[in-house]
């Protein structure tokens, strides 16, 4: 038999097998209520998981992005000192362009702290270039030493080591959720694997009656996989969408929120929910057929 | 159909059987007799391959109990019907239900086969308890519904372990009735039982030959019964 038909015949059922097994109400709820309970805490794992990746990702691409130089000199010695330092960054191998920000693009960054009406031409403010890398990146301990030769009055400030530490911990808490998602899976299995043993130990009459009279280990088996299979499904069905629910009313992303209120599905990310229910199955699928293939072999 | 080769049997403790040889033929009709616990039980269960001997060969259908797995086995026991002393159903289930399982989990469960299975229901005389749960049977309506789920798939062979171990003597020869009109359908017959009076009232209906197991061996008892 075909692995095709095999799992179609075990979806649609026998309604005669699924008989020869007494029902049993409290398995059946337990088993429900794990498959639930674990593709809730799925969702919330595959939400951290999604959201660190995007976090991570946004983090990358600024890196790639810029460093700052910001020189502070007397005022007669400024025009001199950035162009000393412009022409010094343009012969540096690995940055693609320098550029002095203007007096009113400072007065715009400055503008947050110090109110608009800032009398910058009276104040000793330093001057900012923005350095844009290529991807390759520039060496910056050799940078500072050839721009403290020419350009005494000149700080490097490289945005990049602060920002990979926070890059590398949301990689870590990415790498963290897809852990927890792994464990989540390896805990269920356990749990479908206990509840299946339990009903074989409680139906060992019932196994030895069928053995009896010739039914074969494949059929015994399938009349409770069928049943766990179905019952992780349902279960994980349920907790699924309640987890995505519990997502969905999180309150939505802000800007100043960052990181925790970005947590939550975007766009195609919801599809990967649709997964979560037939995976709890297969897991049931594999759990209790492994179970059930190793009771049924110590039997006689 | 059943062969036996100069098999022995020993528990953990000490042998049961030893030096055991049978041929079971097609049509015969056979009582398997001893005092308790001389092994009457195991015999039979060496006999459908629920236990293996520990020397010796068991030939079912022409294949050795010991090459045959467990898929082979669950084939095997469709040919051959076993009815215990202490008869399992599935508790759950109608007696109707109990007595088709055969040929459900053989896949052979079919409209033409329910009217046979009601037929059937009315020859071992549980027509009325159709619906009846196991649990709400008598000892002798369990024996019979044993025979009925024993010959369902119409076994070649029929072995029963102390069939009227539980009921009275009128049950007993009813039952007894009912599995030498099997024989006489041509299915081979092993009835253990410790019953000698049985065995005597069966000698005026059928050509039974009569195994004794006496000190470990098996013995062709004599017609002096």
């Amino acid at each position: 038999m075909s692995k095709g038909l095999q799992l179609s015949k075990l979806i649609m059922g026998d309604a005669q097998a699924d008989r020869v097994v007494p029902p049993t109400g409290f398995t059946a709820r337990l088993t429900l209520f794990a498959a639930g309970a674990m593709a809730f805490l799925t969702v919330f794992a595959l939400a951290l998981s999604l959201a660190s990746g995007r976090l991570a990702a946004r983090w990358g691409d600024e890196l790639a992005q810029s460093s700052t130089l910001r020189i502070s000199a007397p005022e007669e010695q400024m025009a001199a000192q950035t162009a000393a330092a412009l022409t010094v960054l343009e012969s540096t191998p690995g940055i693609a362009s320098a550029r002095a920000l203007s007096v009113d693009e400072q007065r715009g960054l400055l503008a947050p702290w110090f109110g608009p009406d800032l009398p910058l031409d009276s104040l000793p403010i330093p001057q900012l270039i923005e350095i844009v890398e290529t991807e390759e990146g520039y060496d910056g301990a050799g940078l500072r030493l050839r721009l403290q030769a020419e350009v005494p009055g000149a700080v490097l400030d490289d945005h990049t080591r602060w920002r990979r530490p926070l890059e590398r911990a949301a990689g870590r808490l990415r790498l963290l959720g897809w852990v927890s998602i792994g464990l989540i899976g390896a805990a269920t299995a356990a749990m479908i694997t206990l509840a299946a043993n339990a009903a074989l130990a409680a139906n060992a009459q019932v196994i030895s009656v069928l053995r009896l009279i010739g039914a074969r280990d494949s059929y015994i088996a399938r009349a409770f996989v069928r049943r766990f299979t179905l019952r992780a499904l349902l279960g994980a069905a349920v907790g699924t969408a309640m987890g995505a629910l519990a997502v969905f009313l999180l309150p939505s992303a802000q800007e100043s929120g960052g990181f925790l209120t970005g947590l939550g599905f975007q766009g195609m990310s919801w599809a990967f929910l649709a997964l979560i229910p037939p995976l709890a199955g297969v897991v049931a699928y594999l759990a209790t057929g492994a179970a059930a293939r190793r009771t049924l072999g110590e039997l006689t | 159909m059943i062969e036996l080769d100069n098999i022995a049997y020993s528990y953990g403790g000490g042998e049961l059987l030893s030096e055991v040889s049978l041929k079971l033929a097609p049509g015969s009709f056979h009582f398997l007799t001893g005092p308790s616990g001389s092994g009457k039980t195991t015999f039979l269960k060496l006999c459908y391959g629920a236990l293996t001997p520990t020397a010796g060969r068991v030939q079912l259908f022409g294949k050795d109990v010991r090459e045959m797995d467990r898929d082979d086995h669950a084939l095997a026991r469709r040919q051959i019907g076993v009815v215990h002393q202490d008869c399992q159903f599935l508790d759950h289930l109608p007696v109707r239900e109990n007595v088709a399982l055969p040929l459900t989990v053989s896949d052979r469960d079919s409209l033409e086969q329910h009217s046979n299975l009601k037929e059937l229901l009315t020859w071992v005389g549980l027509g009325h308890r159709a619906s009846a749960l196991p649990p709400e049977l008598s000892g002798g309506e369990r024996q019979r519904a044993a025979l009925a789920r024993a010959v369902i798939m119409s076994p070649d062979v029929v072995l029963a372990d102390e069939p009227t171990g539980n009921v009275d003597w009128e049950m007993s020869q009813r039952l007894l009735q009912l599995l030498v009109e099997l024989n006489k359908m041509g299915k081979t017959i092993l009835i253990a039982t410790h019953d000698l009076n049985l065995i005597r009232s069966a000698k005026h209906h059928v050509q039974a030959r009569v195994l004794r197991i006496s000190g470990r061996k098996l013995q062709l008892a004599g017609a002096d019964l």
